[in-house]
């Protein structure tokens, strides 16, 4: 197997008042080209700084990653992010939003023809393409995430990541992406990893599921590999006997060996205000 | 038939009738308590005004302040028509001399009459928007830089806040001695006494909008940051598609509260630098101590706050067009 994405042997330590805090030890995971990733993992688990890590936004304190290779030292656009809340600028239309990355990756390389052509072919790879000239506030939170992924796209990365991209929304619009995302996969065959809470959504999607264990120290705990036909069909696989077997495995993980339990109640003490504001 | 549609259109008469009533309802359902707050500051004024005697006799209630709003007003149009008649006059005795002596150069000299109320308005306008404009050429860029350099900010924050709270007054003399010294000219495009009212306007308005710009500047959302570094945008386009846009709000916020400052600390500047606009007007008023200078300057009053509500709204109408969200800016 030829290693596209070597994350490679990370530690991450957040210095804080009291001295360190170890969120990650030791991760170590290759990807291929073409691979969909996803990891998995209870909330606070560090998946997101194992993303940011791989985006260049955060530097590990020990080991590194390397793409192609090469050492990733800072972020860049050949490792597109996809943000949990879209982080689309609000003052530009959904056209200027792709636009903006287009210009800083092509400019030099494509036409201002072949750019527009380039920012409406994204566009309508995830259907936007009626709604070029509206404004982020102007669009629902689903086709916001769209424009994201299509912002993310336009730039050509090597390596596509996604933070909980669909976690924001609701069911309905959230099986809808889900589905686009595999249609585009399909086409573009992008190294993808992707950051997930649901079960459901990381089977269908990926090719591997990452399990990560609960922080402190968090690391991986368990590499599940999904041998499915592409392209899938959730309502097929819903009846699927090594779909539901994926997909147990996962629960057990998640419930039974990686079990979290959360003190809710000191979770609500914590949120309510100081007691003059009550009264 | 016929009856119907006259039916239909007597009811959709009403109709309008009706929308009208309620949109007359509703508009003096919000009016009355203005209205009302008016009457009783009117009359709580009249009675505490007939109990005060100065020196000057007694302090004037609102009906003498309208009386000398109409006075000044006079004394406006009176100045206008002399000068005019002062033109004709000149314009009909060179005209004169040069048909009696074709060669004659008809020589044009200005008007030197008393400043009016409207033209001291006009001084003070054009020094305000002079110093408020100086102020925001400096504290804008000074406050982007401030907001972008941490280190920058904790080098000046301290002298800032030095400066922040110190009052025109203090200023002025310091003004007044540097321009005197430094603005040297034979023939001096600018008056001194502008240029020191000027100058101090500056320096007590840069505070708000250096502090503003750079908080708008520094609480840049961490999310638009990181798209800013995958994106890997040059400094330049970092701060001019991501920066000013999001620090836009405050930047305006900055703005409306410096030029309210500039527009206060001008009529103090203008008393003590004698610059012809209303501080001098109610310097003036002062000094010269007729039985009507109270009355004359409670109208400077309600000039002065009018025109710094007036600003107040200008600004805001500025801040919607340019703010990329009209609806986040209510006038």
């Amino acid at each position: 197997m030829k290693v596209h994405l070597d994350i490679s042997h990370i530690d991450m330590v957040f210095p804080t008042a009291t001295g360190g805090f170890t969120a990650l030890k030791e991760v170590d995971l290759k990807i291929k080209k073409g691979e969909f990733v996803s990891l998995i993992g209870h909330s606070g688990c560090g998946k997101s700084t194992v993303l940011n890590i791989v985006a260049g936004l955060h530097q590990a304190t020990r080991g590194g990653v390397a793409l192609n290779g090469e050492e990733v030292s800072e972020p860049g656009p050949e490792r597109a992010v996809v943000f949990q809340n879209h982080s689309l600028l609000p003052w530009l239309t959904v056209y200027q939003n792709v636009e903006l990355a287009v210009k800083q990756v092509f400019s030099g390389r494509k036409s201002a023809k072949q750019m527009k052509e380039w920012i409406e072919h994204n566009l309508s790879l995830v259907h936007m393409e009626h709604a070029t000239h509206k404004r982020p506030a102007e669009i629902s939170g689903g086709m916001k995430q769209r424009v994201g992924i299509a912002r993310a796209l336009a730039m050509e990365p090597e390596v596509l990541l996604m933070d909980e991209p669909f976690g924001a929304l609701d069911a309905l619009t959230r099986a809808h992406m889900q589905d686009s995302l595999m249609e585009i996969q399909n086409m573009l065959n992008n190294t993808v990893i992707m950051i997930t809470h649901d079960v459901d959504e990381a089977v269908l999607l990926s090719d591997r599921i990452v399990m990560m264990t609960n922080g402190p120290a968090a690391t991986i705990g368990e590499i599940l590999e999904v041998d499915l036909p592409r392209p899938r069909d959730r309502l097929v696989l819903a009846e699927d006997a090594k779909y539901n077997s994926y997909r147990s495995q996962v629960l057990k993980f998640l419930y039974e060996k990686q079990r979290k339990v959360e003190p809710i109640s000191s979770v609500s003490v914590k949120s309510v205000p100081q007691a003059e504001q009550v009264s | 038939m016929a009856i119907a549609t006259m039916f239909n259109r007597s009811s959709s008469e009403r109709n309008v009738l009706e929308r009208m009533n309620q949109w007359v309802a509703e508009k003096v359902r919000m009016l009355l308590p203005a209205v009302l707050g008016m009457l009783i500051f009117l009359m709580l004024w009249s009675l505490a005004a007939q109990s005060i005697d100065t020196s000057l006799g007694k302090f004037p209630g609102p009906s003498v302040v309208a009386t000398q709003f109409s006075v000044l007003y006079r004394e406006h149009v009176e100045e206008r028509e002399k000068a005019q008649l002062f033109y004709q006059r000149q314009t009909k005795r060179n005209e004169l001399r040069i048909a009696k002596d074709p060669n004659y150069q008809p020589k044009i000299r200005l008007y030197t009459g008393k400043k009016t109320i409207v033209d001291q308005i006009g001084t003070s306008l054009i020094t305000v928007l002079s110093g408020f404009v100086a102020a925001a050429i400096i504290a804008i860029p000074l406050g982007l830089l401030l907001g972008l350099s941490r280190n920058l900010n904790r080098a000046i924050n301290p002298l800032m806040q030095i400066f922040k709270p110190v009052s025109p007054l203090a200023w002025l003399p310091l003004v007044t001695m540097v321009v005197s010294a430094v603005y040297v000219s034979e023939d001096p495009m600018l008056d001194k006494a502008f240029l020191n009212s000027m100058i101090t306007v500056t320096l007590c308005s840069l505070w708000p909008m250096v502090i503003n710009t750079s908080i708008g500047v520094a609480s840049v959302e961490s999310d638009l940051m990181n798209v800013s570094k995958v994106l890997r945008l040059s400094m330049f386009t970092h701060i001019k598609k991501i920066v000013i846009p999001s620090a836009t709000p405050l930047i305006f916020t900055g703005m409306r509260l410096s030029l309210g400052v500039a527009w206060m600390v001008l009529i103090a500047a203008e008393m003590l630098a004698q610059n012809p606009g209303l501080g001098k007007f109610v310097w003036d008023e002062f000094q010269n101590g007729s039985s009507a200078s109270l009355a004359r300057i409670m109208c400077a009053v309600f000039i002065i706050g009018f025109i710094g509500y007036l600003l107040d709204q200008a600004m805001l109408l500025l801040h919607r067009m340019v703010a990329w969200d009209k609806s986040s800016v209510n006038l």
